[in-house]
């Protein structure tokens, strides 16, 4: 079985020490996560997680079952047929003369912006899919990258259904 | 009506049938002591010598009777000391309710005497734990713990609540009974599905486990197992479940599981798996169980299909529901071939048995000792263990008085758990136990003698002393080249005094004739009795599956 990667949306109760119960769970079942995101929702009750990670089909199908038994968790679901991904990074890199034109190339080729800017560096929001983040890290790394952080995947479905009306 | 926390608490646990619980004091549980001394023409409280012999005796009560278990103990040192209970009784799946006083509000997170994150300690052996913060929330979460300690697969849940919140009023209305969440019942494709390959098969074998052993089901799984030429074997946990006289039962199948349980098992082509959770002590290496075999598994819980083993029907929901509709629905089938096989195969079951126990110099023999048990028990006795070679020879000899009736830590394998459990076992039922337990696990919590003592418990507790960790040892004696590393107890321990001691009855039996009437006279006499029986330090439970090993390593004889 392949190690695939996948999306997967959690609706939990909006208290404290419910991101404690979704996480330790990984750690108990052995699974890792590649990036996790936690947030507001369209209801105050709850908030969504997004956690992207990879695994075979039995990590996919146990993950889902072991998050379904947490008392906190309202609903689970894996994100198939290509969801709607976003992920914004910020990203510090040496701002040299010889490099100035190409990263300002690659700002404007990404949609990306310059927002903060001094002559020995400048510092990058950029957003997009997490394969557009990867490729634009990639771009900046001859320049000299000082610092990044990723801010992890959030993921929506296509179309008019919700998580929580499914 | 405006009560404290603390009556509160023992309000909703009084309005959610609760009639006994099991526990110990302390400083930030004195309100909830005081709310127990007001209300204890309606709630009878348990004092245990440990916190820990508290959380064994909820459980004990759970197992024997199916009712949510509930002990409280203090703060800190006496939380945490309910840790390894709560533990044995999630891996179990037994409903439970442990309730911890903390410090006030004002002073958690700051490391305050007394102070520990209950909640984060117990937050992956509880099915759900709580920490109640405000007044106002105190009973609908006893409430809510109830519900999801007893609903689905069953389990343990934590309340922690600070001082203040007992402390605090507020308005309380009774209200009634939570009951069980409905598990939802199987489709009727998925029966039909499980039908016609039941149909198909022709070695069929059912497997039953902890799911089925409060469900009283054992006599219509042993009519089903006639009506379509099955043969029934058991996970440790689901012993009880079925009734054993009958030539259908195989008994307990895995690492020292009966020869013909588990050959059979492995020569099955289809396993109907009712309640069980395919743990490693079961199937030994999972890529060799079974694998001829096509597996149909029917559990409450989504995660347990397909995580251990894969199956090629998993049945999730209602596990007596489905049971009962696929065997209305099933083909009479004789089967002659398998079922002659099968006595084939416990033919030579017995005489490798046979064959072991005639070899058997010893003067007292753990298998005399348990038929000795069978024979002279009164009915309807409770049988509960602590965790090692007597608990695995308990498993394979004992004929077990019906469901409930047996009591002992699966899944965490708790030695020292046997005690605690036993004394709630009886609180909960007033019905005659037996504790087997060895002379390792008893030195674990052995302090509940007090206990027993005190509540005048008629548990007569049969202590297999063979002077070592028996079955640590029996692995260094197989695997590890004789090399007995910390497992010989070389403990002047005399049992019999220390009973008395406590103000117990004590005795010794070194032969079947002493055993049987040191047995019998303690059964009659209603009190709290140790019988120190000696067996010979190099025992075996026999066959054994090495761990991780495949039914062809099966060891039967040494």
């Amino acid at each position: 079985m392949e190690n695939n990667r996948f999306v997967i949306a959690v609706y939990v109760d909006n208290q404290s020490g419910v991101l404690t119960r979704v996480t330790a769970m990984f750690t108990r079942r052995g699974f890792n996560i590649d990036a996790l995101t936690v947030g507001e929702t369209e209801s105050s009750e709850y908030s969504r997680i997004t956690i992207s990670m990879r695994g075979d089909d039995y990590v996919k199908e146990q993950l889902i079952n072991q998050l379904k038994k947490l008392y906190v968790v309202k609903k689970v679901e894996v994100l198939e047929d290509e969801p709607i991904k976003r992920e914004l990074m910020l990203i510090k890199v040496q701002n040299k003369s010889e490099h100035r034109s190409d990263i300002m190339t690659a700002v404007d080729v990404f949609r990306a912006s310059v927002i903060d800017y001094s002559p020995d560096g400048m510092c990058i929001e950029v957003t997009g899919n997490p394969s557009k983040i990867d490729a634009f890290v990639k771009l900046m790394q001859p320049f000299g990258i000082l610092e990044m952080c990723r801010t992890g995947i959030v993921a929506l479905d296509r179309g008019t259904t919700t998580l929580l009306n499914k | 009506m405006k009560l404290n926390g603390a009556q509160i608490l023992i309000q909703t646990l009084i309005e959610q049938g609760v009639t006994d619980v099991f526990g110990y004091p302390g400083g930030q549980v004195i309100n909830i002591y005081d709310a127990l001394y007001e209300y204890r023409d309606k709630i009878n409280h348990v004092l245990t010598a440990h916190e820990q012999g508290a959380s064994h005796a909820a459980d004990g009560y759970s197992r024997a009777t199916g009712k949510v278990g509930v002990c409280i103990a203090t703060s800190g040192p006496g939380a945490t000391n309910l840790v390894t209970g709560i533990a044995t009784a999630m891996l179990d799946s037994i409903p439970m309710v442990a309730i911890t006083g903390n410090v006030p509000n004002s002073l958690i997170g700051k490391d305050s005497f007394q102070e520990i994150d209950i909640t984060g300690v117990t937050l992956p052996i509880t099915k759900h734990n709580f920490f109640v913060s405000k007044i106002e929330d105190l009973a609908d979460t006893v409430r809510k713990a109830f519900s999801i300690a007893k609903s689905g697969r069953p389990g343990p849940v934590l309340i922690d609540i600070p001082k203040d919140v007992q402390v605090g009023k507020y308005d309380y209305e009774p209200q009634p009974i939570v009951e069980k969440i409905p598990l939802p019942k199987v489709k009727e494709d998925a029966i039909e599905k499980a039908v016609a390959m039941i149909n198909e098969a022709k070695k069929p074998y059912i497997y039953v486990g902890g799911g089925a052993a409060g469900l009283g089901m054992g006599d219509e799984i042993v009519a089903f197992a006639e009506k379509i030429g099955a043969v029934i074997g058991c996970s440790f946990m689901g012993l009880s479940a079925v009734p054993q006289n009958n030539e259908r039962f195989l008994g307990m199948q895995g690492m020292h599981g009966h020869y013909a349980s588990s050959m059979s098992q492995n020569e099955a082509d289809l396993i109907l798996a009712v309640g069980v959770r395919f743990s490693d002590r079961a199937t030994g290496n999972v890529s060799k169980f079974a694998k001829q075999s096509k597996i149909i598994q029917l559990d409450p819980d989504s995660a347990e299909v397909n995580k251990n083993v894969r199956v090629d029907l998993g049945l999730v929901g209602d596990v007596e529901d489905s049971f009962k509709r696929i065997a209305a629905k099933c083909a009479v089938s004789e089967k002659p071939a398998w079922f002659a096989r099968v006595k084939q195969l416990k033919a030579e079951e017995k005489q490798f048995e046979d064959e072991i126990e005639a070899a058997n110099e010893a003067p007292l023999t753990p298998k005399q000792v348990i038929e000795t048990i069978n024979a002279c028990k009164k009915p309807n006795t409770v049988i509960a263990t602590d965790v090692g070679q007597h608990q695995m020879w308990t498993a394979q000899y004992v004929e077990f008085d019906g469901p409930r009736r047996f009591v002992s830590s699966g899944g965490l394998g708790t030695m020292g758990f046997g005690l605690g459990a036993a004394i709630g076992a009886h609180v909960a039922t007033k019905d005659p136990v037996v504790l087997v337990t060895g002379d390792g696990s008893f030195g674990m919590n052995l302090n509940e003698l007090a206990t027993a003592v005190t509540y005048k418990i008629p548990v007569v507790i049969v202590l297999m002393n063979n002077g070592v960790l028996g079955m640590v040892r029996q692995w260094q004696t197989l695997f590890f080249g004789k090399r007995y590393s910390n497992t010989i107890l070389t403990r002047k321990t005399d049992f019999v005094a220390l009973a008395k001691s406590f103000g117990a009855e004590g005795c010794l039996a070194e032969t079947p004739v002493e055993f049987k009437r040191a047995f019998e006279q303690a059964v009659a006499s209603g009190k709290t009795v140790v019988i120190e029986a000696r067996i010979d330090k190099d025992e075996m439970v026999l066959p054994m599956l090495p761990p991780g090993g495949a039914i062809s390593d099966i060891i039967t004889k040494v």
